[in-house]
């Protein structure tokens, strides 16, 4: 793939401000609780990634709290009930949730439009009420106290470094989660520019055009819906970790709506649409927190306010009306 | 087993009625209304304000709240959904609006009726005793009774009025309405202020003896999700059948599963999507509606 010289120093420039930037600018303010909500920012991110993944082939998905939930959860429970290292846990977390996206897609992505978006709305609630059924999700007490990540090193090299031993956890998970969301969006990239991207754009116009041409659509749906899932239980196993706790709460109907309006806000036609909605989102909602009992108010009528001149996402201002299509 | 068959009509009759507005609004305009729960809520207030605060006679408060919502609706059509619609690449986009618009009134209820729970006076008391075996509160029954009228009433508005058959033109091809002569603008509003009356309806109903909080709206909005899906989305009949099938459900999982904790609803939503895996377009529903 061949990238111009603009996007170059596009992405370097963004690469710049995340990793010394904002350091530098928490660094000076003293407003070091900036570090959580970005570290949540980025992590918010790759889970709205998946969710735009599954927009991609015109599916609403508002499914993903119920695969951060599941991913939480596993990573948890490996760590504190199977002692694992977290850094396993996490992949392993990301692939059980894609495991069960596959089992719980082969029946439920036969669905679409509204009654696609409304099943997955449900299964964030039959997730939620599982974890509380379930012995070994401990129930309404979730778990807690999962230790902070240890140290790995291969061959007596620290490739890295051990969370509990460290005095500044917040910047090392911030920049862990930056690192994760970074991964996330080239991937995302990668996928959207190559073929299996092409036959998703294709089946996001007419699925029964792109299957009567000789695309395997149900094999498609599956794997965009798994992958999608993946980036859901890893963003979940992470945060999971940053709380130390998980509870069958920690993933409600409400998360996985917010997910879904990230990616609406930031734009469905562009792949680091959901990266800005995110921030917008759930920074501009941090920093209302000063206008106390009208902060929702607030956030509510700007929210409304940008998708009645903007329906087509924030990016969209860039390409005018109507573009991106 | 009287008991539970009762509870399951009284239960249904709500649920039914929720459901109808929901879907009203759906097969007009094509819009998942993440509202409805709220404007349920806001239905519920208005009633506590001019019943409970105020002692305005039970019916006129009804009144109330049905003109209130049906204003509310209104208005949140002709000025956010309708340019929305127009303006935006994928329609889908209204669902980030609908989500919009359901946090602004969750502010407006904090900020202008607080966040406490609030009930009033019963409108009748006593309770109705049948050998032990079938207890109901009189209150219950009226309300169950007032639901059912209420839905009839719809059912005959879309049946036999110019109204009703115009938003049922509408339902079915908009274009074809359109060229029909149908004034297409006014009536996707009509439609709205409709389904948002009938919210609102049910929220003073139900406030006589469930009270009404803040946190109810999400909950109900779920539970109207969940009723549209099975009887399938957009379909007058299909809302009825769905809110009685969730209520018969609840009841008779409520009675029998008591003692497993909440694993009743978690039933009910498995079942569901099982439900919906054989049969996606729901009971009555066309496919891909």
């Amino acid at each position: 793939m061949g990238f111009s010289a603009r996007q170059l120093i596009g992405v370097g420039l963004f690469l710049f401000a995340i990793f010394v930037g904002v350091p530098l600018i928490i660094g000076a303010t003293g407003r070091w609780d900036f570090y959580f909500t970005l570290t949540s920012v980025a992590l918010l991110a790759i889970a709205s990634a998946g969710v735009w993944l599954t927009f991609y082939i015109g599916r609403i998905n508002i499914g993903q709290g119920a695969f951060a939930l599941i991913g939480a959860y596993v990573s948890a429970i490996l760590v504190v009930k199977a002692g694992w290292s977290f850094w396993v846990s996490l992949p392993a977390a990301g692939l059980f949730a894609a495991l069960i996206a596959v089992l719980i897609g082969l029946p439920i992505l036969r669905l679409r439009g509204v009654y696609f978006a409304m099943i997955t709305l449900v299964l964030t609630q039959v997730v939620t009420l599982t974890a509380l059924a379930l012995p070994i999700t401990n129930g309404a007490k979730g778990i807690s106290s999962i230790p902070l990540p240890s140290g790995v090193s291969l061959f007596g090299i620290p490739l890295l470094p051990d969370f509990a031993a460290m005095g500044n956890t917040k910047l090392a998970f911030y920049y862990t989660a930056c690192i994760l969301m970074i991964a996330t969006y080239a991937a995302l990239y990668r996928l959207v520019n190559s073929r299996l991207g092409h036959l998703c754009r294709s089946m996001q116009q007419n699925e029964e055009l792109a299957s009567s041409i000789g695309v395997n659509i149900a094999y498609i749906r599956i794997v965009i819906f798994a992958i999608s899932s993946f980036f859901g239980g890893i963003g979940g196993a992470m945060f999971g970790s940053i709380a130390q706790s998980v509870y069958p709460s920690s993933f409600q109907v409400a998360d996985s709506v917010n997910f879904m309006l990230n990616c609406f806000l930031g734009g469905l036609g562009y792949v680091f649409g959901p990266m800005l909605g995110t921030l917008v989102l759930y920074f501009g909602w941090d920093l209302l927190f000063e206008f106390g009992k009208y902060q929702m108010l607030i956030y509510a009528t700007i929210l409304i306010l940008i998708i009645r001149f903007l329906p087509n996402g924030l990016l969209s201002v860039r390409i005018g009306k109507g573009g991106g299509k | 087993m009287e008991q539970i068959l009762a509870n399951g009509v009284y239960l249904g009759s709500q649920y039914a009625m929720i459901a109808l507005g929901l879907t009203l609004i759906f097969a007009l305009m094509n819009v998942l209304n993440f509202a409805h729960g709220q404007m349920y809520v806001i239905g519920g207030f208005v009633t506590y304000t001019f019943y409970g605060q105020w002692g305005v006679p039970f019916v006129l408060a009804l009144v109330m709240s049905c003109v209130t919502l049906a204003i509310l609706g209104a208005l949140i059509e002709k000025f956010l959904f309708a340019p929305v619609i127009k303006g935006s690449a994928r329609e889908e986009s209204t669902m980030l609006l609908a989500a919009g618009i359901a946090f602004l009134l969750d502010a407006l209820i904090l900020i202008i009726f607080g966040e406490k729970q609030r009930g009033v006076p019963k409108i009748v008391n006593g309770v109705f005793n049948y050998d032990f075996r079938l207890i109901m509160p009189y209150d219950r029954i009226l309300v169950c009774v007032l639901a059912i009228l209420s839905v009839v009433a719809f059912i005959a508005l879309m049946q036999y009025t110019k109204t009703g058959r115009a938003l049922r033109a509408l339902a079915q091809d908009r274009t074809a309405a359109q060229l029909m002569g149908v004034n297409v603008d006014r009536y996707s509003m009509i439609g709205f202020a409709l389904g948002a009356m009938l919210a609102g309806l049910v929220g003073g109903l139900l406030v006589t003896i469930t009270g009404v909080n803040l946190g109810m709206g999400g909950p109900t909005s779920i539970k109207a999700f969940m009723m549209v899906m099975i009887g399938g989305a957009g379909v007058i009949s299909g809302a009825i059948w769905g809110g009685i099938i969730l209520g018969f459900m609840e009841a008779i999982g409520l009675a029998v599963l008591s003692q497993y904790g909440d694993i009743t609803y978690l039933l009910i939503f498995i079942s569901l999507m099982i439900f919906l895996a054989i049969r996606p377009q729901g009971l009555m529903g066309k496919p891909w509606g």
